[in-house]
């Protein structure tokens, strides 16, 4: 985790909050139709075979980031046991599991202005008619390349490579300020 | 009061609030919804500038955007110092401090004037003919030394502040539905129609208030409501359905697929800035429909000494009475080809000021407004014109005759302290024409109108060539209904309209006047004449963007706004061609200027760019090292002990690391995961290497080229299973290999079962070489014999250490028994500290990046960007061995046969001896003789180039012609202070045997 | 900045995209060395229609192929890999939004 991400302001108030999510389970899902069924019953949790959608139970979700790929979200302790079951469960089907939990960085960005927020910077039409919640996407934040998750009107999960962390959390107080 | 010439009531100015301001020193009051021009006027002041190349004194020409003359610097501070900002936009505040510009010492008594005396030198083409081009003037000592200095210092524009911005500056990506530019009849009537219709809308105009012409409309009423009050209602509205309403927002630019560049003024007019806020913002907005309403402005008359102060548009003195309730003259001469001014004449003669005439240049005007001003007794000259005006800071007099008899002594001089004129209306087609829309000459009205628009886009009211208020609500209704999708506007009823007004006139009066000794402007913000675009097309220039750049007529700031359409009819005169054949010049962006502020954003400082830290960056900071960039990384350059430069710092890191250990961080290496059941067939696709026999748990040194058979990167491919392999590229080169991966799998190999996993960021890397490297890892490690044996050179394994999982690689880049130590990248600083500790007990180093390419070229070890350049093959490397040429394809593989790949001659990388201890430059060219005569071809070129400690000796890598059948030859390496000898040896100073790898 | 529709994602702003030349070059090893060079570096620079090849870079990672009107900018369809060009006319002068390419599909 990076020093200047740690620093993050508790957010400028009620109108939107920006915060560092917990250590999760990451893993980048690869294959096909078949693969991606398979991958649902071991996983716990539907792949959604829909573009640009996530499906989420309680603890897990699964993000549709392109035809064959999906990123699967879980607790950070059930890195090991996720990988093992789903090895086990598609063992005869084609497919790639890789584990990139430490890959990425997750913030949440909540509040009544969390999409104007994204919009000083993410070039896609957040409002809720085109950019419903339980849509997910990679997309840009200023310079940086970014998973953008709406998980309730006004509240979304950003993912980003951790070495650009620092950037964003530093390009999002910047961007606050201009809010106004 | 706020300003002697100001009227004890009307417009749109609250005098209640009263507003002190200084401009160029002298203290002024103007009043609460001033502009600084406004404000000016109001106090009398019409003197605001000189201008740029002749330092003639000048005035307010226009009320708005289009403003040419009246630039003005606005400080707040000494970093807010705003220069070239258009008087007629600045908004006044209490306490504004603002200055005239390109005048010194004073607005009325400038030196730089010395330039109109020296006009004759100045004209068409003057910089191109003195400071370029061939001896025309310049040859004398005297024009080198005094005038081109002076004529440099003085012609010019406002000095930006020394001191960086310290403003924010905003930016907002936003889509609608309907996006409508201009918010005047036109453009409120379209955003309200769009809005009742459900549609999202956003409504954008350059003024502080909505409404544009509406509100220098007293007398017209709207669906039964005064002009302003139906303004205020539909604004009121239109927030009530949600619209987004923007204030101070130019539309700048119109790009590609409706996509329209918004610049809004967010703190400007502001007395007080609260602290962060931003001070403009700039909208990047993607419009389903587009209805532009950007209206019209009016054209000059070019006529002798057309520029005095007190020389204004008609409709522009309209403004200041009507909105402003400023009276910008006591005695006025109107002189026009169009119905309006009739309209600002009558509403200045109500207000008190004496019109001592009207000058209409056409031979039979017609219409209510000519009536009308008859009936109201004002002297009406049909068929005259103006050859020229007196007074000096001021106009005094205009001369007025008849047109038909025009003659430099056959004139009236008719006093006057303000001249008005009116050339009729050009439509501001700017943004229909930056869409790519055509423009189609009218030619019942000479004007250029939009054709069929390039994209999902309407044009109203005025800048699609309709006149009067009703024309423009009509068609804004119906654009903004239809933007909607919505069916038909609706009509409004409208009183106190002037439909029926007409008239203009494109290019030059006619005056008769001695053309060597008048200045009839065109171009007032850059002082071009109409003799300087009859100049240029005298002197052979027939396209219109030629002669533009040749006098830079409309290159000005303003773009020429008040001017392209009067010179493009003089060139058109001279060419004897009409204008259609003339054409138009481009239409560029922005419409008015932005500052640099709003384009750059956030993107400035820290954020300029992504600065990206390893997990191990603090780590290694707290250590001492210095830092270098690579691309965005940030990487450990050297370590420096107290005392230690670069150069003494790297010796002892490669003395250390070679006699003990060193620890590197390596976690900038590009790593990519490659899994399925293809995995290895899809390897022996893009690498030149075979991989079907390379034992999981091994690694082989991959060599990739791009399809015309070049070096496009390298690394080490670990095999961690029959269908898993993690392969490594450059750090530089990680994102491009992925890509070109990707791009091959899914266009050219898409039935292979094999997927690409970046995972650059999840492995920490940390190499541990030496020759105690061993002693350093093994206490840490779990799972993993570390025995030569068991973990030999070029091997992976997976276990733990320090507790954590690791891909532990038995590679080196040093020459040294070495480990890379991969880890998830939030364990890496605790594993780094470990292994610290440990190489520091045993007398080892941390090294960085400037060790690491000491001791990889000790070893001749390429890297890919370094000893190649996009045109280096394997066997230019000598690096043929990796190429599995028995393999049925590769990418690149056809290109190695290509001819040029296998002619004699080609540059191959050697080493280079140098005796002495100089270190060559990277770069340097290589001859074969040491003082060669200018022009030999050069036979090589030095790629790399260290001291190496371990050898005691310069030591340097290059490319030559046939290098490797030149070895033992000496070879030269010219430089400034002479030539360098060096002998063409091996590219393996170290160890050439690699017994040290294998330890 | 253009409007791009990803077959996959549907619409979406240029800033996702990188432009990967033209499409469909056949790469065919098997040709001799002249034919192998027009493969490698000559491109047709087309007033009017061009076939041009894109990737979804900063979103579903695609490449995919765009018919674009260079004169206009207006993309008149985009299709997946290894798809047929589409016959397609010019545009209206409305520069009507692609029909093809809305985007918005199950995944296969």
């Amino acid at each position: 985790m990076t020093m200047a991400a740690r620093a993050l302001p508790p957010g400028a108030g009620a109108l939107v909050s920006v915060a560092l999510v917990p250590p999760a389970t990451r893993l980048s899902f690869r294959g096909g139709p078949d693969a991606a069924e398979a991958c649902a019953a071991a996983f716990g949790c539907d792949l959604p075979r829909r573009a640009c959608r996530a499906a989420a139970t309680e603890a897990r979700a699964a993000l549709w980031l392109g035809p064959d790929e999906w990123l699967l979200l879980a607790p950070e302790a059930e890195t090991a046991a996720l990988v093992a079951a789903i090895g086990a469960g598609l063992a005869a089907v084609p497919h790639a599991l890789v584990d990139v939990s430490h890959r990425q960085v997750g913030f949440a960005i909540a509040g009544t202005q969390a999409a104007t927020l994204l919009n000083t910077g993410c070039p896609l039409d957040l409002d809720p008619a085109a950019f419903p919640v339980g849509m997910c996407t990679r997309t840009v934040l200023a310079k940086c390349d970014v998973a953008l998750w709406r998980r309730g009107v006004d509240l979304f999960r950003l993912e980003v490579n951790r070495s650009f962390a620092d950037y964003v959390a530093g390009y999002l107080r910047v961007a606050e300020r201009g809010l106004g | 009061m706020t300003g002697e010439h100001r009227l004890a009531r009307g417009g749109r100015v609250d005098r209640a609030r009263p507003l002190r301001f200084t401009f160029d020193g002298h203290a002024y009051e103007g009043c609460q919804g001033d502009t600084l021009a406004s404000a000016l006027l109001a106090n009398g002041v019409h003197l605001v500038g000189r201008s740029f190349k002749y330092h003639r004194p000048r005035g307010f020409l226009a009320a708005g955007a289009e403003e040419p003359n009246a630039l003005c610097t606005v400080a707040r501070d000494r970093a807010r110092t705003e220069p070239n900002l258009r008087m007629t936009q600045v908004e006044l505040y209490e306490g504004l401090v603002a200055s005239s510009q390109n005048s010194w010492p004073a607005r009325g008594f400038d030196l730089g004037a010395v330039n109109d005396l020296l006009s004759p030198l100045l004209g068409a083409g003057f910089y191109y003919k003195t400071f370029m081009g061939p001896r025309f003037v310049k040859g004398t000592t005297l024009w080198a030394k005094l005038f081109e200095p002076v004529i440099r210092r003085a012609a010019g524009l406002g000095v930006p502040p020394k001191e960086a911005d310290p403003d924010h500056y905003a930016n907002r990506f936003a889509h609608c539905d309907v996006l409508v530019v201009g918010g005047g009849a036109a453009g409120l009537a379209a955003a309200l129609a769009a809005a009742r219709a459900g549609a999202r809308t956003i409504l954008c105009d350059e003024g502080a208030e909505m409404g544009g012409a509406l509100l220098c409309e007293p007398d017209a009423t709207v669906d039964g409501m005064p002009a302003a009050a139906w303004v205020a209602a539909t604004l009121a509205e239109l927030a009530r359905r949600g619209a987004t309403l923007l204030p101070r927002t130019q539309g700048f630019g119109y790009y590609n697929h409706n996509f329209v560049a918004l610049a809004q003024r967010l703190t400007d007019h502001l007395p007080h800035v609260p602290a962060g806020a931003p001070r403009e913002r700039l909208w990047q907005v993607r419009a389903k429909r587009v209805v532009l309403a950007t209206g019209a402005a009016e054209r000059p008359l070019v006529f002798p000494d057309n520029d005095r102060p007190g020389v204004m548009l008609a409709d522009a003195a309209r403004a200041y009475l009507q909105r402003y309730g400023v009276k910008p003259g006591t005695q006025a001469l109107v002189v026009t080809a169009h119905d309006a001014a009739y309209r600002t004449a009558l509403a200045l003669a109500r207000a008190g000021v004496k019109i001592a005439r009207i000058v209409d240049t056409r031979p039979r005007p017609a219409g209510p407004g000519l009536e009308a001003a008859r009936a109201a007794g004002l002297p009406v000259t049909v068929g005259g014109t103006v050859v020229g005006t007196t007074g000096s800071l001021r106009v005094s007099g205009a001369m007025v005759a008849q047109a038909s008899g025009t003659g430099a002594t056959d004139f009236e001089t008719v006093p006057c302290d303000l001249l008005l004129m009116s050339g009729g209306f050009t439509p501001a087609v700017h943004l229909f024409s930056q869409s790519r829309g055509k423009l189609r000459f009218d030619a019942e009205t000479q004007r250029y109108l939009p054709g069929d628009p390039a994209q999902a886009q309407a044009s109203v009211g005025a800048c699609a060539g309709s006149w009067g208020l009703a024309a423009a609500l009509d068609e804004g209704s119906a654009a903004g209904a239809a933007a909607a999708g919505s069916g038909a506007g609706r009509s409004h009823a409208v009183t106190g309209d002037h439909a029926g007004e007409g008239g203009g006139i494109l290019g030059a009066l006619p005056h008769g006047r001695d053309p060597a000794r008048v200045k009839a402007f065109v171009d007032f913000q850059n002082d071009v004449t109409a003799k300087d675009i009859k100049l240029a097309v005298r002197e052979g220039f027939r396209s219109i963007e030629h002669v533009k750049r040749y006098t830079t007529t409309g290159m000005a700031t303003d773009q020429g706004k008040t001017s392209n359409m009067n010179s493009l009819a003089i060139a058109a005169g001279a060419l004897g061609r009409t204008l259609p054949e003339v054409g138009l010049t481009t239409f560029r962006q922005p419409y008015t200027p932005v500052t640099f502020g709003t384009f750059a954003g956030a993107a400035r400082d820290d954020l300029f760019d992504p600065v990206r830290r390893t997990p191990i960056h603090d780590l290694a900071a707290a250590q001492g090292a210095r830092f270098e960039d690579v691309g965005q990384w940030k990487r450990a350059w050297y370590f420096p002990e107290a005392g230690e430069d670069l150069h003494a710092a790297v010796a002892r890191e490669v003395r250390a690391t070679r006699a003990v250990a060193g620890i590197f961080d390596a976690s900038t290496l590009g790593k990519i995961e490659v899994v399925g059941p293809d995995a290895a067939e899809f390897l022996n696709r893009l690498y030149t290497n075979a991989w079907t026999k390379l034992a999981p748990g091994r690694c082989r040194y991959g060599l990739m080229l791009d399809e015309p058979g070049f070096v496009m990167d390298d690394g080490v491919v670990g095999r961690l299973g029959p269908d898993r392999f993690h392969v490594t590229t450059t750090t530089g080169g990680a994102p491009r290999v992925l890509n070109h991966m990707e791009d091959y799998l899914q266009t050219e190999f898409p039935e292979l079962k094999v997927w690409l996993t970046s995972v650059t960021e999840q492995w920490a890397v940390i190499a541990v070489q030496g020759p105690r490297a061993r002693d350093i890892v093994a206490p840490l490690v779990e799972g993993i014999d570390l025995s030569a044996q068991a973990f030999p050179h070029m091997a992976i394994r997976e276990g733990r250490i320090c507790g954590v999982p690791t891909r532990l690689f038995r590679v080196s880049f040093t020459g040294e028994l070495g480990f890379e130590v991969n880890v998830p990248a939030d364990y890496a600083a605790a594993v780094w500290q470990a292994l610290w500790e440990r190489t520091a007990a045993l007398g080892g180093t941390a090294y960085g990046t400037e060790a690491m390419h000491v001791m990889r070229a000790e070893k001749g070890y390429v890297i890919v960007g370094q000893e190649t350049d996009g045109t280096t093959t394997p066997d230019d490397l000598g690096l043929g061995g990796m190429v599995a040429m028995s393999k049925p394809d590769f990418v690149g593989k056809r290109s190695l046969a290509r001819p040029d790949l296998v002619a004699p001659g080609r540059k191959q990388l050697v080493g280079l001896a140098i005796e002495g201890r100089t270190v060559l430059e990277e770069g340097a060219q290589i001859t074969p003789t040491a003082d060669p005569p200018v022009g030999t071809h050069a036979i090589g070129h030095v790629t790399s180039a260290y001291w190496s400690p371990t050898a005691g000796t310069p030591i340097a890598l290059a490319l030559v012609e046939n290098g490797r059948a030149r070895t033992g030859e000496t070879v030269f390496v010219p430089m400034p202070g002479g030539a360098i000898a060096a002998r063409v040896v091996g590219p393996v100073f170290h160890d050439p045997e690699g017994k040290r790898l294998n330890g | 900045m253009l409007l791009i529709p990803c077959p996959f994602c549907g619409p979406r702003p240029e800033l996702e995209f990188r432009n990967a030349g033209h499409a469909h070059v056949t790469r065919n090893p098997a040709v001799d060395d002249p034919a192998w060079a027009e493969t490698l570096f000559f491109r047709d620079n087309p007033k009017g229609i061009m076939a041009e090849r894109w990737r979804h870079v900063s979103g579903c990672g695609r490449f995919f192929n765009v018919l674009r009107d260079t004169v206009s900018d207006a993309i008149l369809a985009s299709y997946k890999a290894g798809e047929p060009r589409p016959d397609v006319p010019l545009p209206g002068p409305e520069g009507e939004a692609p029909r093809i390419g809305a985007g918005d599909e199950v995944a296969p």
